[in-house]
């Protein structure tokens, strides 16, 4: 067996529990989607205001939505002590790393399908023109985001406070997938020249890069007694 | 005080000069304890001498603070993935999805330790356990005993050398344990075996050796040929300082 077919099987694990559930994907979506309408109350967006404020909105909601879906994922694998069996397996721990991040970053991406036209409808911005560069983008900040979150929520599920130390610790190291996400955002929708674009996305690139394997390699000692 | 040391020709399990320290507490003082291919170890002790401590750093979960630990002569912190394979663990916490089935919690588990034909394995196991008939139900709706044989058949899985059960025969009900009992005897042999158990009984019913540790150290370790259960009573009595 490959190391890739492991982490399948862990995905599988995870995403059985959740589609059995919904815990995690209600709680997000629902919270998505109520951030969205009262930004759109708070803000009363114009034609021509919409398209500034929109990805300043979708970021934020999507920092705190997987805040929501972080704090939750190595929950099923406390009960029962289900992480300290993962690590018995015969498989590198980084492993478990890996399989917790793809079940977390497809949980993001569902709900920013559903997001993305629920804020564009609010705001009134057609997104069509842009799509693949905008889901191109928020592809590459979600990865971060979820690279980061992934490893914090390893880190705080055994403290009582973990739904406070989460964001605490996710915000300030995220910040750059945020920034640059909200600035690529708004430059694709806004019709910037690629030469503006290009430093951000660059950035979310070596972000992503960075943290997916740091996230990898230390998982081991996070999740050591 | 008697020594000995795993019989069988082949050192499954070697824990040497093993000492624990969470902060200032000392969990384990200076622990050798070997188990040879085949064999099975009881360890007895009252609660806080170290038990499930030794035998998470057996499983590899947990570094000791100091002192060695090999298994089948390998040092598991430079091959800890590979013998991790060779090892199968029944903890305090049942290791189990409440969000999954039967089937399918030891299915994953098969699946994870590539055990060839997962399907007919995990079938086998339940049908081993006495679960057969509830293995499509979802894990939060066993009762405390069927998750505990769950639990083993989980360690068993994937047909391990080393079998270490904590306390596996908390929550088992007569007949359960009795099985279960059963089961250890027709392993006998064929795997190194540490058991840690408060009963003193069970424990020697199904060991080769037993041991009773102390405040984090060995403080009785003797052959069990004649599974003299009287005999391990008085000298549990003796090193814990308690009425036999």
């Amino acid at each position: 067996m490959t190391a890739l077919t492991a982490v399948r099987h862990l995905l599988w694990k995870d995403l059985v529990l959740e589609l059995r559930t919904r815990e995690i994907l209600t709680a997000m979506t629902i919270f998505a989607m109520l951030v969205a309408v009262v930004f759109n109350f708070a803000f009363s967006p114009s034609p021509a205001d919409s398209l500034r404020l929109l990805p300043g909105m979708l970021w934020v909601t999507l920092a705190f939505a997987s805040t929501l879906g972080l704090s939750r994922s190595f929950v099923l694998e406390r009960d029962q002590q289900c992480l300290e069996a993962l690590r018995l397996l015969p498989w590198d721990p980084g492993l478990i790393y890996a399989g917790k991040f793809l079940s977390n970053l497809l949980y993001l991406l569902a709900v920013e399908a559903l997001l993305l036209p629920a804020l564009a409808a609010i705001a009134g911005v057609r997104l069509l023109p842009a799509g693949g560069a905008l889901i191109g983008v928020l592809l590459l900040g979600s990865v971060g985001l979820v690279a980061v979150g992934t490893l914090f929520s390893a880190m705080s599920v055994h403290t009582r406070i973990r739904e406070v130390l989460l964001p605490v610790l996710l915000f300030p190291l995220a910040s750059p997938v945020l920034i640059n996400g909200t600035r690529a955002t708004l430059g694709i929708l806004g019709g910037w020249p690629w030469a503006d674009i290009l430093p951000g996305v660059r950035l979310l690139v070596a972000f992503d890069v960075i943290f997916v394997v740091v996230g990898y390699l230390v998982f081991e000692y996070v999740v050591e007694e | 005080m008697h020594s000995a040391h795993g019989r069988g020709s082949v050192q499954a399990l070697a824990l040497q000069e093993i000492t624990k320290c969470f902060g200032p507490v000392q969990a384990l003082r200076g622990v050798s304890l070997t188990v040879g291919d085949g064999e099975a170890l009881a360890v007895f002790g009252p609660n806080g001498a170290g038990k499930t401590t030794l035998l998470k750093i057996a499983a590899t979960l947990m570094r000791p603070t100091s002192g060695t630990v090999r298994i089948l002569g390998a040092d598991p912190s430079h091959q800890a993935p590979q013998l991790r394979r060779l090892i199968g663990l029944v903890s305090h916490q049942s290791y189990l999805y409440a969000g999954l089935t039967g089937f399918e919690n030891l299915l994953f588990t098969a699946r994870m330790y590539g055990v060839p034909d997962a399907r007919a394995r995990a079938h086998a196991l339940l049908e081993t356990v006495g679960l057969s008939h509830r293995g499509g139900d979802l894990v939060r709706t066993y009762s405390r005993g069927m998750t505990q044989r769950l639990s083993i058949a989980r360690a068993l899985v994937h047909d391990p050398r080393i079998l270490l059960l904590d306390e596996p025969f908390t929550g088992l009900d007569r007949q359960a344990a009795m099985a279960f009992r059963d089961l250890l005897l027709a392993m006998r042999g064929t795997r190194a075996i540490i058991l840690t158990t408060h009963s003193i009984e069970q424990g020697v019913a199904v060991s080769d050796r037993v041991a009773i540790l102390v405040d984090g150290a060995v403080a009785y370790e003797a052959e069990n040929g004649a599974r003299d259960v009287g005999t391990v009573e008085r000298v549990y009595a003796q090193c814990v300082g308690v009425p036999a």
